[in-house]
């Protein structure tokens, strides 16, 4: 990350030094307000690396927008051809030079039609520039490439000369300068220019790696002024000349606690509730296991929730995922023409991965979306793997974060640790995966974290239907989690386990039901031989006491025959009570 | 110079054609190199061109759009505009070889001097 260069110091050297913006985005950041006034900047660069273009951004900035005209010198082309070159990226030169704030001089020297012989100067230069700065008051000059001089003319000493006193004679009528110089093998210019330019120095570097060019851009020297050091990726394109200071935003963007649908209500479940707003996912899975899908899915919530969403496309064409997202049930069509949605494809051979950052800058500052979604992130990685992927993943996300977007990246991965190079960057990683059993393949999706969040540690089973994406259980069986159709037919076991449980119970219920009633009925008549033996005992008491009393009677009756006492009369109740 | 002055017999020297030769010589002023070409050149051309040739002398001073015009970076700088093709000779002139070299006035070498 870029080094902490605090607001004091940036106070102290800042308002010293008068500026003259380049007018070019990033650039005028790096060098805190563009090129030393007054002074001369060496851009230094290998063939094609665009020192000319950033020279013709500045004339025509100051020309533009400055009211600053300038005057360019090249020894490189003709007048004609460096007009045709910038206009196809919207400068017209033609049109500045009408309206004299921009000169045209192309005075190019061919060595073979040349010979030397004696002391010479370089005055007709300082002539015309001097004459012409007078006629449109120049402030800008743009010398393009000064080296050139050196292999034009053999008295590389009278040159030198020639050269430092140039610089002198610019510095003295307070032109602001470009010159420009090729890289050198052993310094930063093939003649050593840097020796006479010594207020700034940038160079311009066009790296190609596995058949990706890369433009990067380094201050590397900034006399009495701050100035960021770090190498910036930049990009020529139908805008002009842009410089990203991407590496320069700090880990300091907010952390909203709202949560965003992931446009899959089991997901946000798993989630517990969701992704927070301006987090960053990532989905990595083997082919063919619904990544695009859940990108759709993110992509298709934000719209529907009237939010802006930019679905960058490093693998199909936007009409192939119109189209194959229909296949699930995503219409993402309706959102493009109600201009919610913007896609953007491009192949990630076709620029290099500065470029697509670049790119990727513009499309955000357009869109201005809430969620984007970057499908195919390891097509990137074709050819250069390692830091370089990993760092550009960085300040995309940076870039994401630093706009408080939501980002969703898909990336090819076969295992956990093929991206695990990325995990520190993503707040959530989902993975999906295949899982071939029985003869098919399934998807399932894993949370594998979920920064500052609850989430599930449950493998979901991703299934696509024509309404959409659906999560459903897995059964872990055996041998692992069950899926698909074995998920199917464990499913079905499982109904009929339930079944039969039901039927078990069912029958037991019935069984005890009848036992009860069959207890109950033993229980009634059980009930009613007591109360027979009862009603039995109470008669038989009933007979006895009769019978007591009739023996009373007769021994009464017989006692008073015989004139006998009553003594024993006592005897026969006793008997009657001792039976009871 | 002192060589050019004493070549003698040069006047002898056949040129490649005998049409009449067109030579411009741009300047700046009055700087010490311009006059030097100036006299280098005029030496040359009554030994080697004389009867035969033309001088126009451009002051850049007077005209700084020529440079651009004319493509001319440095001075002195000698043109030949005729014959053809064009050659530009850069410098004060002061190695007389040289120049009749790049004029091409040096058929062979030795007899021009």
């Amino acid at each position: 990350m870029a080094e902490p260069i605090s607001a004091e110091a940036e106070a102290a050297v800042g308002p010293l030094l008068p500026k003259a913006p380049t007018g070019i985005r990033g650039l005028d950041e790096i060098t805190r307000g563009g090129l030393p006034y007054g002074r001369s900047t060496l851009v230094t660069g290998g063939t094609g690396s665009g020192k000319t273009l950033l020279g013709l951004h500045f004339l025509v900035a100051g020309a533009r927008e400055h009211g600053e005209p300038g005057v360019l010198v090249t020894f490189e082309e003709s007048a004609e051809k460096v007009s045709a070159n910038v206009a196809s990226l919207g400068f017209d030169l033609d049109e500045l030079q009408r309206d004299h704030l921009l000169v045209v001089h192309a005075l190019r020297v061919n060595p073979s039609e040349l010979v030397e012989t004696g002391e010479f100067d370089l005055e007709p230069l300082f002539l015309l520039l001097g004459d012409t700065i007078e006629r449109i008051g120049a402030k800008r000059v743009m010398l393009d490439t000064v080296e050139l001089l050196f292999s034009a003319f053999q008295e590389q000493a009278i040159v030198r000369a020639e050269l430092g006193r140039l610089f002198r004679w610019l510095e003295d009528r307070a032109i602001t300068a470009i010159v420009t110089g090729e890289r050198g093998d052993s310094g930063l210019t093939r003649h050593g220019i840097e020796e006479y330019v010594s207020d700034c120095v940038i160079v311009l570097d066009h790296r190609i790696h596995d058949e990706i060019s890369t433009r990067r851009l380094r201050v590397v020297k900034y006399r009495g002024s701050a100035h960021e050091t770090n190498e910036y990726p930049f990009l020529i394109s139908a805008h002009g000349f842009v410089v990203l200071p991407i590496t320069s935003v700090a880990l300091d963007y907010g952390a909203p606690e709202e949560r965003i649908s992931s446009g899959v209500a089991r997901l946000d479940h798993m989630l517990a509730g969701g992704l927070f707003r301006g987090s960053t996912v990532l989905v990595s899975g083997t082919a063919g296991t619904g990544k695009t899908t859940l990108g759709a899915n993110l992509i298709n919530s934000a719209c529907a929730r009237g939010e802006r969403a930019l679905l960058v496309l490093f693998e199909e064409s936007p009409d192939q995922v119109i189209r194959n997202m229909l296949s699930v049930g995503l219409d993402l069509r309706r959102w493009v023409e109600a201009g919610l949605l913007r896609m953007w494809a491009a192949r990630p051979t076709a620029f290099g991965f500065e470029a697509h950052l670049a790119i990727l800058a513009r499309l955000v500052e357009e869109v201005t979306p809430s969620v984007a979604v970057l499908d195919g992130l390891a097509s990137l990685a074709h050819g250069p793997t390692g830091p370089e992927v990993t760092s550009m993943v960085a300040r995309q996300i940076d870039l994401f974060k630093a706009s408080g977007i939501t980002a969703l990246a898909t990336t090819l991965a076969h295992d956990e640790t093929s991206a695990a190079g990325m995990s520190s960057l993503v707040d959530t990683w989902l993975l999906l995966r295949n899982v071939e059993s029985n003869g098919e393949r399934n998807r399932l999706l894993f949370v594998l974290k979920s920064r500052g969040s609850a989430h599930s540690n449950q493998v979901r089973e991703f299934v696509l239907t024509d309404r959409g994406v659906q999560l459903v259980d897995v059964y872990a069986g055996p041998d692992g989690v069950v899926t698909g159709s074995a998920r199917l037919v464990q499913e079905a076991q499982q109904r009929r386990a339930d079944l039969q449980q039901a039927e078990d119970l069912s029958r037991r219920r019935r069984e005890l039901r009848r036992s009860i009633v069959e207890g109950e009925a033993k229980f009634a008549v059980l009930q009613d031989e007591v109360a027979a033996d009862r009603a039995e005992l109470e008669r038989i008491a009933g007979r006895e006491q009769r019978q007591a009393a009739d023996a009373e009677a007769d021994r009464s009756a017989l006692a008073s025959q015989r004139w006998a006492d009553s003594a024993p009369r006592d005897e026969a109740p006793r008997d009657a009570g001792g039976q009871r | 110079m002192t060589r050019a002055r004493n070549a003698d017999a040069g006047a002898k020297a056949p040129a490649p054609t005998s049409e009449t030769w067109e030579l411009r010589l741009y300047v700046t002023g009055r700087s010490p190199s311009c006059l030097r070409a100036i006299e280098n050149l005029r030496l040359a051309c009554e030994q080697h061109l004389a009867g035969r040739h033309r001088i126009e002398l451009v002051d850049l001073l007077e005209n700084p759009s020529r440079a651009a015009d004319d493509q001319i970076l440095a001075v002195p700088t000698l043109v030949r505009q005729y014959p053809p093709p064009i050659r530009k000779i850069v410098g004060d002139l002061s190695d007389t070889d040289r120049l009749l070299a790049g004029l091409q006035l040096q058929t062979r070498k030795g007899e021009v001097m």
